[in-house]
């Protein structure tokens, strides 16, 4: 048995849709979301472009305070652009109240209406949009059911698990049959155990939802998770977009490589060898030439106390310790000095090093561990 | 070693899960140390200043012949009055008050400030004051008044209307003023969640933030409803006092007090029981923190 998309239980609405669209327009292009949002602010300023197609997820990923929550209130119409453009589906929505606006917004702590029942939350949007009391209701009860909440119809909001809450606030936005769904740090207000379940479930539905999807994270493992596509937005600006795959692999800020755990440098490439614009030379396994990024992991560097005789690898630099924390079962040691790098190693190791902040070591790393990559 | 038992004794707590408060209160036992005079004895004048009226008026009244006094006819006829006239007021203080109260809190516009000082001016403002110029607006050569009694035959002085709205003049800052807190503290963002699904403004306030400030409104009504039932100088001045019509319990009250000091004591202790009827209806909300 086939799982059905949502869009097949509303085969009636869908097809009116499709009829009309291909009426009016015949560029298949036009169809998802096609935004270039500019919100200024102050001294802030957002300028993201934007474009997904119907059943993709996006992910905008970024530092608290990089301008993604603006970015998700602009698409929504709760801050108005002072610049850009929104097409949603061929249409120029960027006039649009968000009232007439066909997106749907999952919120970051919900806001569930706490008077209302779960039911009457989800059938709140139908209802404004001119359905009748039973109809708005059954719509809610079917998409209650789908979510698997049938039997918490009748609770009000608080008396609701995070986890329920969140799925009855998916229903609520999905209900008004968006061709834009938002959601703002969806699994933020979650606790360890339940993020793990939920964020499962909410993959399972938004691979099931047939128009565009952008989600607002400052989590990877959330962004690479449910998207398929992540842009990430630094400062109000989008530094690096693609797969998450691609985006792990190959960072292009120091904060995307923080997020991924890599050791990322920029530097002039000449063969093997990569002159770091601020520092010393890294030998690498790619031959480049021009201006590089240089990526590695924390787990390939080893730590020496002593300067090393008998090794072979040829990255090998002075450091000293700023700093030491837990990171799991693994010691992650802050090092500074000739390169700055974060160096990952277990507590025994740390203990017979006897690292503390302050010690002077000899950091080395594997040509092969090393990953170079055209800017 | 008070400390340490102390500690484990907080230790134990949590690990019931029972509220610190149990601790503090030891500590306070421990220390015994008593409230200083200096502020004792005022706070005791103080409290016996505010009962010892309160009590005079129940020492004083004619038990025996109140019943006789409280089915008198005029006692009825002003009691009812002020029922009335303090509803209607609070009717048209909701009708008015709640959107004004909204529009202060959540329409950003130029001298708003400037608007909320003017809406809470009534509250500090002599009610004789208000009841001139409420004369002075809607009296029969009034600025409005003049042109509702040409061209509507509208009269509003010295009528039953003219109470209501005395009262209304009066009373009304309360609520706007209890209304506009409350929907300050609610959060603005359901409204937004509200617009994402399509509700308008209007919709959104009328489905999700009327039910969230319910309470508020609630509060703010009562607040109201009290105010104009006690109100007294704007009434008179811009109502008069007339038996039946305009004659509410606060006046007879005072009209009584110069021919028959009993009845206006009677009258006193209905006003009283009214007072506190109110204030156990508030209960739940404003005195929990005691």
């Amino acid at each position: 048995m086939t799982e059905p998309r949502y869009a097949a239980s509303e085969a009636a609405g869908a097809s009116d849709t499709a009829a009309a669209a291909s009426d009016v327009r015949a560029d298949p292009s036009d169809e998802g979301l096609d935004a270039h949002l500019v919100v200024e602010r102050g001294t802030f300023r957002l300028d993201v472009a934007l474009r997904a197609a119907p059943g993709e997820v996006v992910a905008l990923l970024g530092p608290n305070g990089a301008g993604k929550t603006t970015a998700l209130r602009a698409l929504a119409g709760l801050t108005p652009l002072t610049g850009g453009r929104l097409r949603l589906d061929g249409t120029a929505r960027e006039r649009t109240p968000p009232e007439s606006r066909p997106v749907g917004v999952v919120f970051q702590d919900y806001l569930l209406f706490p008077h209302l029942t779960a039911l009457d939350n989800v059938a709140f949007g139908p209802r404004c949009q001119g359905a009748s009391k039973a109809e708005a209701r059954a719509r809610a009860a079917e998409w209650l059911g789908r979510l698997g909440l049938a039997e918490h119809a009748g609770a009000k909001p608080r008396r609701l698990s995070g986890g329920q809450a969140q799925r009855v606030a998916l229903a609520r936005a999905l209900a008004t049959r968006p061709r834009l769904l938002l959601l703002d740090e969806p699994l933020a207000a979650l606790d360890a155990r339940t993020r793990l379940e939920v964020r499962a479930q909410l993959r399972r539905h938004l691979a099931e939802f047939e128009a565009v999807a952008v989600l607002v994270t400052h989590d990877p493992l959330d962004a690479m998770v449910l998207a398929d596509r992540l842009v990430v937005v630094e400062d109000g600006r989008v530094v690096q977009e693609g797969a998450p795959a691609d985006i792990a692999r190959r960072p292009r800020t120091d904060y995307i490589a923080q997020l991924v755990g890599l050791n990322l440098y920029r530097g002039e490439a000449d063969g093997h060898a990569v002159r770091l614009d601020a520092g010393p030379a890294i030998t690498t396994t790619e031959a480049l030439r021009g201006p590089v990024f240089v990526a590695f992991p924390p787990s390939s560097v080893t730590l020496y106390r002593d300067r090393p005789t008998g090794v072979s690898a040829r990255n090998l630099w002075a450091c000293e310790v700023a700093g030491l924390e837990t990171h799991g079962d693994q010691i992650r040691a802050d090092l500074a000095g000739e390169l700055p790098l974060a160096a990952d190693l277990t507590t025994a190791a740390a203990a017979e090093l006897d690292l503390h902040p302050g010690a002077a070591v000899w950091a080395a790393v594997k040509a092969t561990q090393t990953h170079a990559y055209p800017v | 070693m008070t400390f340490s038992n102390d500690k484990s004794a907080a230790a134990t707590d949590t690990l019931r899960g029972r509220p610190r408060r149990r601790r503090v209160r030891t500590g306070e036992g421990a220390g015994g140390r008593g409230v200083p005079l200096p502020l004792l004895v005022p706070a005791l004048i103080g409290l016996a200043f505010l009962i010892v009226p309160l009590i005079a008026l129940l020492v004083r009244a004619p038990w025996r012949s109140l019943p006789d006094l409280l089915t008198s006819a005029e006692v009825w006829q002003a009691l009812r009055l002020s029922l009335v006239c303090a509803t209607a007021a609070t009717a048209v203080s909701l009708v008015i008050g709640v959107p004004l109260a909204w529009l202060l809190a959540r329409v950003e516009f130029p001298g708003r400030g400037l608007v909320r000082a003017l809406v809470t001016l009534p509250l500090v403002l002599p009610p004789v004051v208000g009841g001139v110029a409420l004369l002075m607006a809607l009296g029969r050569n009034g600025i409005v008044g003049r042109w509702l009694d040409s061209s509507f035959g509208i009269t509003l002085p010295f009528t039953t209307t003219g109470v209501v709205i005395a009262e209304a003049f009066v009373a009304m800052p309360f609520l706007v003023i209890s209304v506009e807190g409350t929907l300050r503290a609610a959060d603005p963002r359901y409204e937004e969640a509200a617009a994402t699904l399509g509700a308008s403004r209007f919709t959104a306030f009328r489905r999700v933030t009327l039910p969230l400030i319910a309470p508020g409104i609630a509060a703010g009504a009562v607040l109201a409803w009290a105010r104009a039932l006690g109100e007294f100088g704007a009434t008179i001045t811009f109502a008069g006092n007339f038996p039946g019509r305009t004659q509410t319990m606060p006046l007879a009250v005072y009209l009584a007090l110069q021919s028959d000091p009993e009845a206006a004591i009677a009258l006193s202790l209905v006003l009283l029981a009214v007072s506190v009827a109110v204030l156990a209806g508030l209960r739940d909300r404003w005195m929990t923190a005691g």
